[in-house]
């Protein structure tokens, strides 16, 4: 059996299809469901083995980047979102699906505490930008999304409010506790940008919780789940496939 | 009932962060070149209204309003909003006027609803900036009108607390007072008088238009009401109708592509002779669908079609750039909705003034084109990323043409599987508007972008102008893909220029419809039948539904958070009834409706300019001339605004807009996957997107202009691997007031070009639209109208996107060929204007151009090719160069062996702007085969790629023409990309 994966979309959703291309060609069986059909009980959250909170701009963004989708989330699905998480079932929550994460609390949930720890807030360059990146998997984060990641993962990015930033004691916290699943691959010795594209606070792109089912990140890897999306496929080049991302939060998902 | 509290939240950066809004402000201020500004803060301010009480407002504050990590919040009565004393700062506050859309403000209101908290009868927002530094109120008021607010849009208050723009929540219940309609007396209004009635009511009818009216209105037996006027202004615009397009011109010219003689004659409508003309004549049977819909239809393959649609929004972006690209893009990812496809890219093309434009040389009430370009570019981004839709390929074109009146092309391909759009609404059907509630947003949008503009515009425009809401669009287009799979719709169509009047009277012009106006849900009370009419309240569409299926249409739009509403039906009579609360306000046969308008009748003439500008000026340093034509903003790398759109999702950019290693280099064309993946291993289509564009050699001759732009359009898409056979284009005119003979002159000219153009290349013109009157008239008097502007946007079918080719060199030692002739073309050329020189000619079309690249792409079918890179502005040398900044590798040119005309200096065959010309990397190994399949084409070796980062041009003589680096060839190039302005 295929794990069922539900993929939430709010109005201003918009990278719920690439998120089901992805979990379809990683074996998953993937259910676009809006969230007003969640809310009117046709479905419901636990019936599900995996949770997408994919990208896009959730109700325009208007009162901050994921905030009003956290506030619906946890208005509507607190509870079973809190057990969802809470018995393992893998989570991954990519762009505005982070920062929904981050500002409901479910990420980092350091000490197990679901108050907002820390926030994606705008890019440095104060503008939205739009460009690959290389993702460097954290060996020793619990992620069950990132683990035995060989090869960093190749992937756009495409945000205007990426910047990773967590007050010192709270930033210290995730360092220490391996919550770092994924940073941004910046050389020694350049400007950091546009390899950390927003000014994430010690490169980070993606983190984890403690239990490490849940997996939250600016970038894409939705959107590198074919050879032919790479933007240097015209030199031979292959490598770096999101897709990876989600075998194993499939595999996972399907090991429950 | 309890009356209502005022609140406010004042949101602000905790102490010792920084917000990026903050920084580029105090970098913009910086560069205004005005000192004394030591720092700014932004805070954000709600205003909320409602029997509510603090803890309430505290909730939304706590939960909704503020990011608890870098953000405080402060709450308090209104009343109590006061500014905090002392010295140097001053304190601006902006706010939108009332009735602009504000999607935060809804987007509050219905998060209150969402956490429980009722009462809330009213929100708004707005924007509170400190301006530290000791500097004088004029300044921080020069800052205010610069940078902080637009006043088509929106008020400022310096040092004094902006009261909130608040709109009452919208209510149907409140009728409008007293009479409905007016009734307006054409009878006994002379010529003059009903000249002087149009321009009064702002009609842009002219006197034949408005006769036509007074008879039918006499043959009635009573006078027209306001909404009825109205109407068949909006009906009978320029905008609408495309009269000039239809007129009967009487032209004087040389015959098409000659100089002389001057002849008079007839031509009975430019778009049926010229452009629709074409389309016939080439005949393709991929074409499903030219011209009569919202957008042009293409085959991708037996299941599949393509619609794509470029618009224009250039009146509306001169006053507010960011709402008027904004609702460009709405507007036409609407259109592509409107054939019943799914939006799968975008594009665009911006003409502004050169952003080194002193500001005291604008024209009075133009904005500096920096911050046209600014607000353009964001309106974009906003729209096309919020929507979901990747923005892959445009251009961008500076010229002072441009200055007082900047372009901005929109443009949308989709996707729809084939047959899946109807056409035609039914006897009974019901009028069913998805989307959108109305406001006096955009009234006369249509007459008024049909309309010359002058200082005083803005002013009495400012209705004209809209902000958009993406996310509105985003969830219509959902609900209608929805029931276009359960074939629930008869008919479709966008709801734009002239709102529902245009919209529904489109949809019932064969039928008749009669529409319950009341019906219609608006934002705020008050609002006249013919505002409601005509309103363009953005992000609606409307779709013909037979009865039964209401219920499952009411149920799709319920679910996707989409407002539906029954408006009215068609009924068969060939009537347009409009009704409030039963009570007619307005009756119009559809046939007058739409068949009534006299036929203008216009005179034009074109001559070729006079005069000889002497011979050219000398290159001085060859080296020095391409850096400098690199580094000059109509050729450098638009990287930095490329990259603030979203290009990825959706996941079927396959050819994405740079190229490379460093991915820098620029692509001809954008490549999309239309399809979700299908089969492995199976050959997947694609749909390539190019455009062209040379508004400075029209300024010479727009025949050639338009094969110019037709020959750069086409061959972008060759270059990454479209079938010739398969491509389709789109026109796209943007004009002065073609009721001047010279204007019309030139854009006559320039259509022939169009049609012959496309015979000759076998591209049909799928959809096209003209804008017209681009022309602003200064408090001085002084008239600046843009150079005529022809965009050709060009669809092309990939086979397999695995055949496809980028434009990076890829490997030292491969070969470099050219592909056609190098002539004499350096008239409107970079290199003539770089040196100010307005001789020379043109560059002249080359008939055989779309045989070479048949052959062309017979050769990148067969793997042959390893890069390959169109020849236009800046000739070989920057076509070159571009080359090997994309793929970080050297060159060596030997201009001797290109093929050129004889006589033609070294200069000229560098920088040389004539059409046809593509230059391709092969590898030695690959040689053979690909000069044979080239046979017949002239096709030259012209050098090799290096292994280092030289690149050099040789001279016949051996001795070095240019000799430089990548790196200085990338400093001038994209030295300017890793800033943020």
């Amino acid at each position: 059996m295929k794990p069922r994966v539900l993929i939430v979309h709010a109005s201003g959703t918009n990278r719920d299809q690439d998120a089901a291309a992805a979990v379809d060609m990683a074996g998953g069986h993937p259910e676009i469901i809006h969230i007003n059909a969640l809310r009117d009980g046709d479905v419901g959250v636990l019936d599900y083995q995996m949770l997408i909170l994919p990208g896009g701009f959730s109700y325009g963004d208007d009162l901050g980047a994921g905030r009003l989708f956290a506030t619906v989330l946890r208005h509507r699905f607190g509870d079973d979102l809190e057990l969802f998480a809470g018995e393992g079932r893998p989570v991954l929550g990519v762009c505005n699906g982070f920062q929904a994460l981050v500002k409901s609390g479910l990420l980092p949930a350091i000490d197990g505490s679901h108050n907002q720890q820390a926030t994606l807030t705008r890019n440095a360059s104060g503008r939205f930008e739009c460009r690959w990146v290389e993702l460097v998997p954290e060996r020793q984060s619990p992620c069950v999304w990132t683990r035995r990641l060989t090869e960093p993962v190749y992937c756009p990015v495409a945000h205007g409010e990426g910047r990773f930033y967590a007050p010192g004691a709270a930033l210290r916290a995730i360092e220490r506790s391996h919550l770092v699943a994924l940073r941004y691959h910046v050389p020694p010795d350049i400007d950091p940008y546009p390899a950390n594209p927003n000014g994430s606070s010690n490169h980070i792109a993606g983190i984890t919780n403690p239990a490490g089912n849940i997996l939250g990140l600016m970038p894409h890897p939705e959107n590198h789940i074919s050879p032919r999306q790479h933007p240097r496929r015209h030199r031979g080049e292959t490598q770096g496939s999101g897709l990876a991302i989600f075998i194993n939060g499939i595999e996972y998902a399907a090991s429950l | 009932m309890d009356r209502a509290t005022d609140f406010c939240v004042e949101v602000t950066t905790k102490a010792g962060l920084k917000d990026a809004r903050a920084t580029t402000l105090e970098r913009r201020i910086a560069m205004l070149g005005l000192a004394g500004v030591t720092s700014v803060e932004v805070a954000d301010r709600y205003y909320l209204r409602g029997q509510i009480g603090p803890e309430d407002v505290a909730a939304l504050a706590d939960t909704l309003l503020h990011d608890p990590i870098i953000e405080d919040t402060h709450t308090f009565l209104l009343e109590e909003d006061a500014l905090p004393a002392g010295d140097g700062y001053h304190i601006v506050d902006v706010v939108l006027h009332a009735g602009v859309t504000d999607s935060t403000a809804e987007s509050l209101l219905t998060a209150a609803t969402e956490i429980g908290i009722k009462g809330v009868v009213a929100a708004a927002t707005g924007t509170r900036y400190t301006i530290n530094g000791s500097i004088t109120v004029e300044f921080a008021e020069m800052i205010a009108t610069t940078l902080l607010a637009n006043d088509a849009i929106q008020h400022y208050f310096i040092n004094e607390a902006a009261p909130p723009p608040h709109v009452p929540i919208a209510s149907n219940e409140t009728a409008p007072q007293g009479a409905l309609v007016d009734f307006i007396p054409l009878a006994d209004l002379d010529t003059a008088a009903l000249q002087e009635l149009s321009t009064e009511r702002r009609l842009s009818l002219d006197a034949a238009e408005m006769s036509a009216i007074r008879s039918y209105f006499g043959q009635v037996g009573r006078a027209p009401t306001d909404l009825e006027l109205e109407m068949l202004a909006q009906t009978w615009s320029e905008h609408c109708v495309h009269k000039t397009f239809r007129a009967l011109i009487e032209y004087t010219g040389p015959p098409p592509g000659a100089t002389q003689p001057l002849i008079t004659t007839t031509v009975d409508s430019i778009l049926n002779s010229h452009i629709r003309a074409a389309t016939e004549s080439i005949d393709k049977p991929w074409v499903r669908s030219a011209f009569v819909d919202d957008a042009g239809i293409v085959a991708l393959d037996d299941q599949t079609d393509l619609a794509f649609k470029v618009e224009t929004h250039n009146h509306p972006s001169a006053l507010e750039p960011f709402g008027g690209a904004n609702t460009g893009v709405g507007g036409v990812v609407r259109d592509v909705i409107g054939v019943s496809a799914r939006p799968i890219a975008n594009t665009d093309i911006l003409c502004f003034g050169p952003l080194d434009t002193p500001a005291d040389s604008l024209p009075d009430g133009v904005l500096h084109p920096m911050r046209i370009e600014e607000g353009v570019v964001a309106g974009i981004e906003d729209y096309g990323n919020k929507m979901g839709i990747p923005t892959v390929n445009g251009a961008v074109v500076y010229d002072p043409g441009y200055t007082a009146n900047p372009l901005v092309f929109c443009g949308c391909l989709g996707v729809l599987p084939a047959g899946s759009h109807p056409t035609e609404p039914r006897v009974g059907d019901r009028i069913v508007v998805l989307g959108g509630r109305i406001g006096r947003d955009g009234l006369r949008g249509a007459t008024f972008s049909s309309m010359e503009s002058d200082h005083t515009t803005g002013e009495l425009s400012g209705s004209a102008v809209q902000i958009g809401h993406p996310i509105h669009e985003k969830q219509v287009l959902e609900a209608i893909m929805v029931a276009r799979d359960e074939g629930l719709y008869n008919a479709i169509t966008d709801c734009g220029a002239g709102g529902l009047s245009s919209s529904v009277g489109e949809m019932a012009a064969e039928l008749g419809a009669i529409v319950h106006l009341e019906r219609a849900p608006l934002k705020y009370p008050g609002l006249e039948p013919w505002e409601i009419w005509l309103s363009e309240a953005q992000e609606r569409m409307v779709i013909a539904v037979r009865p039964d299926k209401i219920p499952r249409v009411a149920d799709i739009a319920s679910s996707l958070d989409v407002e539906m509403t029954v408006l009215g039906e068609f009924t068969g009579d060939g009537v347009m009834r409009i009704l409030y609360d039963d009570e007619t306000v307005g009756e119009i046969d559809c046939d007058f409706l739409h068949n009534g308008m006299p036929r203008l009748e216009l005179t034009a003439k074109w001559e070729p300019p006079l005069g000889e500008a002497g011979p050219m000026p000398d290159v001085a340093d060859p080296t020095d001339t391409l850096l400098a034509l690199l580094s000059s903003p109509n050729i450098a790398s638009k990287e930095h605004i490329v990259r603030q759109y979203d290009h990825e999702v959706r996941g079927g950019t396959v050819g994405k807009p740079f190229a490379g290693p460093q991915s820098v280099g620029p692509m001809d064309a954008a490549v999309i996957a239309p399809l979700p993946r299908r089969h492995q291993n199976e050959p997947v289509a694609g749909a390539a997107l190019a455009v062209g564009l040379n508004p400075a050699y029209g300024r010479l001759d727009p025949y050639n202009m338009a094969w110019a732009a037709v020959d750069e359009a086409v061959r972008n898409v060759v270059a990454v691997g479209a079938n010739p056979d398969r491509i389709s284009i789109l026109d796209n005119f943007s004009w002065g007031n073609p009721r001047l003979a010279d204007r019309l002159g030139t854009l006559v000219r320039c259509t022939q070009g169009c049609h012959d153009a496309a015979v000759t290349y076998r591209t049909p013109f799928i959809s096209g639209k003209d804008s017209l009157n681009n022309e602003y008239t200064g408090s001085d008097g002084r008239k600046h109208t843009i150079p005529g502007t022809l965009v050709i946007s060009a669809l092309g079918v990939v086979p397999d996107i695995a055949l496809t080719v980028s434009s990076d060199l890829k490997q030292p030692g491969n070969d470099l060929y050219i592909i056609g002739n190098t002539g004499s073309h350096l008239g409107g050329s970079a290199l003539a204007e770089f040196t100010g020189w307005d001789g020379g000619a043109s560059p002249a079309p080359v008939p055989d151009a779309i045989e070479t690249y048949l052959r062309l792409h017979r050769a990148i079918a067969a793997g042959l090719i390893a890069s390959c890179h169109d020849v236009s502005e800046g000739g070989i040398a920057v076509a070159i160069a571009e080359m090997s900044i994309g793929g970080d590798l050297g060159a060596d040119i030997r201009l001797g062996d290109i093929p050129a005309q004889s006589g033609l200096d070294e200069s000229a065959t560098a920088y040389s702007e004539s059409l046809g010309r593509l230059v391709v990397e092969v590898a030695t190994a690959d040689a053979a085969r690909f000069e044979q399949l080239m046979a017949g084409a002239i096709t030259a070796r012209i050098g090799s790629v290096r292994a280092d980062d030289r690149f050099s041009f040789l001279d016949s003589a051996g001795g070095a023409f240019i000799a430089t680096t990548i790196p200085a060839l990338a400093r001038a190039w994209r030295g300017h990309v890793g800033r943020p302005r």
